[in-house]
């Protein structure tokens, strides 16, 4: 047994890509072990800028000999199948044996493969490890990068190390070939250093000051950092993504403390931490009040002379000049205010098919202030939310935005409140983008929840509108995150709408502004007419424009628009399936929510989903499944004997009248007869205690579930529909069904299909599973 | 004469001559036209392209019109220098001449943090695009280190090395200075300010200001004009010139702020076909020479 370790150096490895290249080297390590049948115990990999590594234990000094069978074609095959047979299998027609199987003589290929030593695998893997290496992006250089067929690596590679117990493991890959020296730190140690075994490598490279492990060095910028802030007097903000990217920057990570000028805290916290971290890569401090300090730490890769001095003065000049320019923005920004900024965004672009932002922001204004004045979103008061949603996007087009695009909204909020917006506003303005990921939190304050509401529900119709929807893995423009969004606001916030009607009214703003932008794009005139009279799409009046329109070649684009005016979009479907994507992280069933959404007309998130959830309760006790035994068993019966009794599908409507359904006097007469004929049948005998049971039990459950749900009590309706089980149970196993008597056989089917409508009252059991 | 590449601006820029011309580079003068970068220089992107080995080193004044600020800012300037190295093919030790420039001028990787950060590199305009690092020194970047991959839409057959430094701020960190007109030009007390500030002042105020923008329209389109007419009669380096003047005018129409966002895009895609074409004619004009001198080349 022998230790293998592999060393592959190169110039410095983007810090984001070494995680992977960490597992894509052990993968395609074990891909070649596997496929030369060498047994990999214990696989460590490490990386630093400089190099990846790979220490893997306990190999075998050799495979072991096996011998494998092929089977044949029979004796007397024809001989292209024998030759075929033998290609494959690689080995002369003379070399195969026979073998009797089943009485048949049969051809076999027998191969010995010999055992080969691990070294030699070795050296036929490394090459191919470097060769199918998957980076993110690779690149080629120097003199061999003269065909394009040169090696590829992330930037160029410079040296293998590959020791396989004390030996070096020989290999080449395109003039880089193996042996046991490597390089230590590139300033503090100079010279080669001759790796032992993997034993010593890291020992090794520790003196050459390379701390090989990822981890440790994680480990030492962690603790390092909170040391320096402590010392200062001060607490760290924790930040484990520079964590890992400084330990991906450095071989000999020393975390350092700078100050900066205490004045550029009058600039919002938020903008100082994000330059900090996205530009220079430094941690940021907070003082014994939680308030962001002026520190900074950055993460220097050497041991200066001078113990840093230098090191953290330079830093502290970059960023002094990084802060300056935040607070130059700052300045500037807040000489006008938001409405003034806001003014800009007509000349920015949403979408060519769906106009400027500006467009955006007065359809959202539009909504926003009507999910007020409906009381959809209670207690918001519209001339706010409208206000709200006329700002939101207007630090777009502010410097710091400009600069720091992360910061939208949060900007809006600062720059809201410091020309004196009421609060609410500011708040909204902030955080109508939320939620944003899957832990993000939801907004509950009113004002943001109507702008934040009205913006995605808008920009999802607005996509819609024009076809750009998302498909499989791809969503450019984040529709499955809006979708989410929505949902989570509306169910957080338990806000009681029909779904339907608030996307119609998006949809509505949102194929106004697509008209406009295609009739502005074909015809300047055109468009600058119908800006003249303002088009409501609920208008009638809109459509005698389109005469007009006609003449001027807009036809095509006012009969795209009246017909999605008629549609919905496809965003009903949308949000069921977005809805079951996101229950079903929550335990949900998707079923369940499928079969209330089967029964159509239920489109009150909170009410379907507290209906669902009460259904699901239900399937879960025994009661439940029992009587999802006896719906399909009934359904099956209906469905075998392909029975419509007119009683059972009329009763589905859920009326209690079923005649009031019928509007048609010819079709009332005739359905009149209908039931009138099944009445006097329903007389013509008596009912067996089990059929008589299931009517009595019937005639209570209907009408009880049927309250139950009106008054949205819906594990009542549970209860109700349980207490169906007893009996639908006792009639399957009592009565016949296929009686002989006609009338007995197609009243007892009408009494199936009566309890299958009982049943579809809270659900539609069919499209549950189990 | 001692120089003193600590004290002076131009003796920094003497000291990287020096260095680059012991390391095998021929030492070139600017290029003699208004551009936005060094890599516009046809010792730059010409010469990456095709079989036939080039190391050069150059300084060249760059005109980025919109970041003028009047003289007002410390470290923004409408016209400033680029040190331009290219080594093709890329050596194997090109860092390792890097870091050795860096000492030459008098930074000391172990009392400076010198770090290698990602930054790829991509000019749409040329259609070029390379992988590499901005190059830090205490947390500022100093350096543009790129790896050619692609130049006018062509693979770089071989690769070439480019580095990029930042001549003022380079000085500014090496003398210690917060304001880019207080450098020390020569190391006798004539500052970077004496010698340009009125520029910076006067050309920020024609860049914004006074430029006449019916003017520069006539001109990008003039430009463009010839850049085709030198085309058609196979003239590919006059032609690239053409591109090359294309280019700044259309900064100069940016700075004047009379190209809207969506405009912007059309205009760069004029300049780029332009770009784009001059290189492949020049591949062309060159690749049956360059094949038969590097019979294992190919375009």
């Amino acid at each position: 047994m022998s230790d293998f370790l592999l060393e592959l150096r190169s110039e410095e490895i983007p810090a984001r890509m070494q995680a992977g290249a960490r597992a894509e080297l052990e993968k395609l390590f074990r891909r070649e072990m596997d496929a030369a049948g060498v047994t990999a115990g214990e696989i460590t990999v490490w990386s630093t800028p400089r190099r990846l590594a790979l220490i893997a234990r306990g190999l075998p000094e050799a495979t072991e000999a096996v011998s494998e069978e092929l089977k044949g074609p029979p004796v007397g095959a024809p001989d292209q199948a024998i030759e075929g047979f033998c290609r494959k299998a690689g080995v002369d027609k003379g070399a195969l044996e026979t073998r009797d199987v089943k009485g048949r003589a049969t051809y076999f290929a027998v191969k010995n493969v010999p055992g080969r030593a691990t070294k030699d695998l070795l050296a036929e893997a490394i090459p191919a490890i470097i060769r199918d290496f998957s980076w993110p992006k690779s690149m080629r250089w120097g003199a061999a990068s003269i065909s394009t067929e040169s090696l590829r690596w992330v930037r160029p590679l410079s040296g293998i190390v590959a020791l396989l117990g004390d030996d070096v493991v020989e290999c080449e890959v395109h003039g880089v070939t193996s042996g046991s020296v490597t390089l230590g730190h590139r300033f503090h140690h100079s010279g080669d250093i001759t790796i032992g075994n993997a034993d010593d490598y890291a020992m090794k490279l520790r003196a050459g000051h390379v701390i090989v492990d990822h981890e440790e060095r994680q480990d030492l910028i962690r603790s390092g950092a909170a040391k320096v802030a402590s010392e200062a007097g001060l607490k760290l903000v924790e930040d484990e993504g520079l964590v890992i990217e400084n330990a991906g920057l450095t071989e000999w990570p020393v975390p350092l403390l700078g100050r900066f000028e205490e004045d550029f805290l009058e600039v919002p916290p938020e903008t100082i931490q994000l330059t900090a971290r996205v530009n220079q890569k430094y941690f940021v401090c907070e003082d014994e009040a939680g308030e962001l300090a002026n520190a900074f730490i950055c993460t220097a890769n050497i041991e200066a002379e001078d113990g840093g001095a230098r090191v953290v003065d330079g830093n502290r000049k970059v960023l002094a000049a990084r802060l300056s320019d935040a607070r130059f923005f700052w300045e500037v920004d807040r000489k006008k205010t938001l409405a003034e900024h806001a003014k800009g965004l007509e000349r920015i672009t949403f979408h060519e098919k769906l106009g400027t932002v500006a467009d955006k922001v007065e359809r959202v204004a539009k909504l926003a202030e009507w999910l007020a004045s409906e009381g959809i979103v209670p207690n918001c008061d519209p001339k706010l939310a409208r206000q709200a949603a006329e700002l939101c996007k207007a630090d777009l087009v502010t410097e710091m935005v400009g600069e720091f695009p992360e910061l939208q909204g949060l900007m809006g909020g600062y720059y809201a409140r410091a020309e004196g917006l009421p609060d609410p506003v500011a708040d909204a303005i902030r955080d109508h983008y939320k939620p944003v990921g899957q832990g993000d939190q939801v907004p509950t304050a009113p004002l943001t929840v109507a702008v934040s509401l009205a913006d995605k529900l808008d920009t999802l119709a607005a996509f819609f509108a024009i076809d750009e929807k998302p498909t499989g893995s791809k969503d450019p423009f984040a529709l499955r995150r809006a979708a989410l969004g929505v949902l989570r606001l509306v169910l957080n916030n338990s806000i009681r709408t029909n779904l339907s009607d608030v996307l119609g009214a998006a949809k509505t703003g949102a194929i106004t502004s697509m008209m406009f932008a295609q009739v502005r794009a074909v015809n300047k005139d055109a468009y600058e007419a119908l800006e003249r009279v303002g088009v409501d799409l609920e208008d009638d009046a809109t459509f005698d424009l389109e005469e007009q329109a006609l003449d001027k070649g807009m036809g095509p684009i006012m009969a795209d628009a009246e017909q999605k005016m008629a549609g919905d979009l496809g965003l009903l479907d949308f949000f069921a399936d977005r809805l079951k994507v996101q229950q079903r992280e929550a335990g949900v069933r998707h079923d369940l929510i499928d079969a209330v959404f089967a029964l159509g007309g239920e489109d009150d998130l909170v009410r379907l989903l507290a209906r669902v959830k009460a259904l699901q309760s239900f399937m879960d006790t025994e009661d439940g499944a029992n009587l999802l035994a006896g719906y399909k068993r009934a359904a099956n019966i209906l469905k075998k004997e392909d029975w419509h009794g007119a009683e059972g599908e009329i009763a589905r409507t859920g009326e209690e009248d079923p005649l009031s359904q019928v509007d048609d006097p010819d079709m009332r007469a005739v359905v009149e007869a209908k039931m009138a004929e099944r009445h006097a049948k329903e007389l013509s005998y008596e009912a067996e205690p089990a059929e008589k049971a299931l009517m009595d039990a019937l005639a209570k459950s209907e009408p009880a579930a049927s309250q139950a749900i009106e008054a949205e009590d819906f594990s009542g309706a549970m209860a109700a529909l349980a207490a169906l089980r007893a009996p639908i149970d006792r009639f399957f196993d009592e009565v016949t069904v296929n009686a002989e008597e006609e009338n007995k056989r197609a009243h007892r089917l009408d009494l199936l299909a009566a309890f299958r409508a009982a049943v579809h009252k809270v659900a539609d059991f069919s499209r549950i599973e189990g | 004469m001692d120089r003193n590449p600590q004290k002076s601006f131009q003796d920094m820029i003497l000291a990287l001559h020096d260095f680059w011309s012991a390391n095998g580079c021929l030492i070139l003068q600017p290029y003699d036209m208004r551009m936005g970068a060094g890599t516009f220089h046809t010792a730059t992107t010409l010469r990456a392209l095709g079989p036939e080995p080039w190391n050069a080193a150059f300084v060249q004044p760059c005109r980025r019109p919109t970041d003028g600020r009047y003289g007002e800012n410390p470290n923004r300037l409408q016209h400033y220098y680029q040190y331009q190295v290219i080594l093709k093919p890329s050596p194997a030790n090109i860092q390792d001449l890097y870091l050795e420039s860096l000492r030459v001028i008098g930074i000391d990787p172990l009392k400076h943090d010198i770090r290698f950060v990602e930054d790829d590199w991509e000019s749409p305009t040329l259609g070029a695009w390379g992988l590499g690092w901005e190059v830090w020194c205490d947390g500022m970047e100093v350096t543009q280190f790129t790896y050619f991959q692609q130049m006018g839409g062509f693979d770089c057959k071989p690769v070439a090395g480019e580095l990029t430094y930042g001549l003022e701020r380079l000085a500014m960190y090496i003398q210690g200075v917060d304001n880019v007109y207080d450098l020390d030009f020569n190391g006798q007390g004539v500052t970077y300010g004496d010698v340009f500030l009125e520029n910076e002042k006067q050309m920020s105020k024609w860049n914004f200001e006074v430029a006449e923008t019916d003017a520069l329209f006539d001109l990008f389109n003039k430009a463009e004009a010839e850049c085709r007419n030198a085309l058609e009669h196979n003239v590919p380096i006059a032609a690239y010139e053409q591109a090359v003047e294309a280019s700044h005018i259309f900064n100069l129409l940016q700075a004047r702020g009379v190209i809207s966002v969506q405009e912007r895009a059309s205009y760069m895609g004029r300049v780029r076909d332009l770009a784009r074409g001059s290189c492949e004619a020049h591949m062309e004009k060159e690749a049956p020479v360059w094949a038969e001198k590097y019979p294992e080349w190919s375009k």
